[in-house]
């Protein structure tokens, strides 16, 4: 599929010369060094690559999770390289999904009070609050657990909620960094089901980082990464392996 | 949901946790309030001193003698207007576990003095007719279930009777019982006639523990007291006058130095309040970097992380701050009765109580501090990636 066809509003992410560079004591680690990237809206990206090539840091640029060195990040039409870390925090909450390998869900709350955490953030009524708290316990199938604590459900249910919670504010992007590397395959199975689904039947873009290529066919188009550069094939991956 | 249910979920999830430290506050609160209402009531007497009496011992101790004769002398230093002199008993009824204090007065003078002891017009007659007549504080009356008429056996640990066995009883018969009129003040002692003291007692004829005196101008008390220090200078017994406050305090100080002893053991505990509760924030925040990561991930602020944080830990320590000194005011209550003689009015004062608060709340902000600044500078990708 070319990047283009899926949407006809323009792209949901353009990233341009994207430099990210970490410093590790006086040493300067370059991760990405001047990278490109459009994601269309509509699209589900799977991302691959070995491990420490610049997935995450990729991904986390794109969220507004971090800031480039260098370069722009343009998602839904924000230059959110330019917005400071307050204005940041206020933006994701609004535009972005995060589902996470780990789904970090609050102990000490429910599962509807989890998925209502990012609501806290927002002016809804106790009302709509709740509405939109069964809408997307809902979409991920979980109405009846809804007053579980997180210890009582299956790392699948955990993930679950996570989802829930990431589609609460109902945000045209979801980042998923290796949203199934903790669940077993059967497991796996149903969370991509579920993020197709949504892709599919919501339109929400998807941003996936996995480590399996199962998984990243799922997506409707798949970019490896090494060494801080993308490309389509899996080559330059083979190489490595 | 609030932020409030935010904390509250934080605090439950480790409930063993939270309920150890919690109670290790409770209790540092509750001694604390059982040693401000101590400190208190050893401060009484120096809070309703009054500003025109000033008190004249001995230059080296409240509890070297000085001369009956001295009353005289003071008497005739300007600015005195009166002077009456007390004198510490000592003796025990019954059990030495039933103390209160007992002093030899000349009666009529004393009652001029502090005028603050409200005694009947029949006792006062009843007083200056009975030889060994006492009157005594309605709680110590109350106490020991005396009425007027009662004969009183008080065994001697100083002043022993002339020409009679050591162990031999002084007896007095209770011929009134006086009350305090003002908040707080001392109803639990003995007061007897110095001239049947003085001319019972084996030893020590003609001298006296210590003397109140009357000033005309309590803008001039520091320089009457000088006048009378001057006086006995050089004399085989000199004197230090002070304001009756000053007196109550140092009578306070000697009996231990309650103040110094309070504060050292507050201290002590609040250090160690510092140490178990911000280790248990401390680990709490550790434990959460995962849960924290996504809060500020899903668009929390670090400020407001660190808002919750410090929420949480001052939300802990002032509930448990506040349920101690409640347990302190009800624990109070009960050891008012069994400490009456010693303690007058056993209760806590409602700026103690505040300045518990404002203790709480600040050791509260002193233990969420550094978990919170912690929590606020977690850089969320590194928290998620990690685990
Ligand atoms: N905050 C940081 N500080 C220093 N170095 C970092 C930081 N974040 C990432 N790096 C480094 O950048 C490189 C890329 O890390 P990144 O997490 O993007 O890799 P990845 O492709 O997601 O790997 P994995 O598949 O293991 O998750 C690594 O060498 C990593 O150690
Ligand atoms: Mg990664």
């Amino acid at each position: 599929m070319s990047e283009t066809d899926s949407a006809g509003n323009g792209p949901m992410v353009e990233a341009r010369g994207v430099v990210r560079t970490f410093r590790r004591g006086r040493t300067a680690v370059p991760v990405l060094r001047g990278l490109d990237l459009r994601i269309a809206d509509g699209e589900f990206l799977s991302l691959m690559g070995p491990s420490g090539s610049g997935k995450s840091t990729l991904l986390n640029l794109v969220a507004g999770l971090d800031r480039p060195n260098e370069g722009e990040v343009v998602v839904g039409g924000a230059p959110i390289h330019r917005l400071s870390e307050r204005r940041l925090a206020a933006w994701r909450a609004r535009n972005i999904g995060f589902v996470f390998q780990f789904s970090n869900l609050l102990a000490g709350l429910t599962a509807e009070k989890n998925v209502a955490l990012p609501l806290l953030l927002t002016s809804f009524s106790g009302a709509e609050r709740k509405r939109r708290v069964a809408i997307a316990l809902e979409i991920v199938g979980l109405s009846d657990r809804a007053r579980h604590r997180p210890r009582e459900l299956s790392g699948g249910e955990q993930q679950r909620v996570g989802i829930a919670r990431a589609l609460v504010n109902d945000p045209a992007l979801l980042v998923c960094d290796e949203p199934t590397g903790d669940l077993d395959r059967k497991t796996s199975g149903e969370i991509l089901d579920l993020l197709a689904a949504l892709n599919r039947e919501q339109g929400k873009t998807i941003l996936m980082v996995t480590h399996d290529p199962e998984a990243a066919a799922r997506g409707s188009r798949t970019l490896h990464m090494l060494d801080g550069q993308l490309s389509a094939t899996a080559e330059a991956e083979a190489v490595v392996a | 949901m609030t932020s409030l249910t935010l904390i509250g979920a934080a605090l439950r999830r480790r409930k063993t946790r939270t309920f150890l430290t919690f109670s290790s506050v409770v209790f540092a609160f509750l001694l604390f309030g059982l040693l401000s209402m101590i400190q208190s009531a050893f401060s009484m007497g120096v809070e309703i001193a009054n500003e025109d009496r000033l008190v004249v011992r001995h230059r080296v101790s409240l509890f070297q003698m000085l001369p009956q004769s001295y009353e005289a002398d003071m008497e005739r230093v300007p600015g005195v207007v009166d002077a009456v002199h007390m004198t510490w008993f000592g003796g025990v009824y019954q059990d030495p576990a039933n103390f209160f204090m007992q002093s030899p007065v000349e009666p009529a003078e004393f009652l001029d003095m502090y005028p603050e002891f409200q005694l009947s017009d029949e006792a006062k007659e009843r007083w200056i007719s009975t030889r060994d007549g006492a009157i005594v504080g309605r709680a110590t009356a109350e106490r020991f279930g005396w009425e007027v008429g009662d004969r009183i056996p008080i065994q001697p640990t100083i002043w022993t009777l002339a020409g009679r066995p050591e162990t031999d009883a002084w007896e007095f018969e209770i011929v009134g019982i006086y009350s305090v009129s003002v908040e707080g003040g001392d109803e639990t002692q003995m007061l007897f006639r110095y001239d049947y003291f003085d001319e019972a007692r084996s030893f020590g004829r003609g001298q006296v523990g210590w003397f109140a005196v009357r000033v005309a101008d309590p803008e001039q008390a520091a320089a009457v007291a000088a006048a009378i220090d001057e006086t006995f200078r050089n004399s085989a017994a000199e004197t230090k006058s002070e304001p009756e406050g000053a007196f109550a305090a140092g009578f306070a100080n000697q009996v231990g130095n309650i103040g110094l002893i309070v504060t050292g053991i507050l201290g002590a505990v609040f250090f160690t309040i510092l140490l178990v509760a911000g280790n248990t924030m401390a680990q709490s925040v550790r434990e959460r970097v995962g849960e924290i990561g996504l809060m500020k991930a899903i668009g929390f602020t670090g400020a407001r992380v660190q808002r919750l944080i410090l929420l949480e830990s001052v939300t802990l320590v002032t509930t448990a701050g506040f349920l101690g000194m409640l347990l302190a005011v009800v624990a109070g209550r009960g050891m008012s009765a069994a400490l009456s003689a010693y303690l007058p009015g056993l209760a806590l004062r409602p700026e103690d109580m505040l300045l518990g608060l404002g203790l709480a709340v600040l050791t509260g902000l002193v233990v969420g501090i550094f978990p919170a600044r912690r929590a606020m500078r977690l850089r969320t990708a590194f928290a998620l990636r990690r685990l």
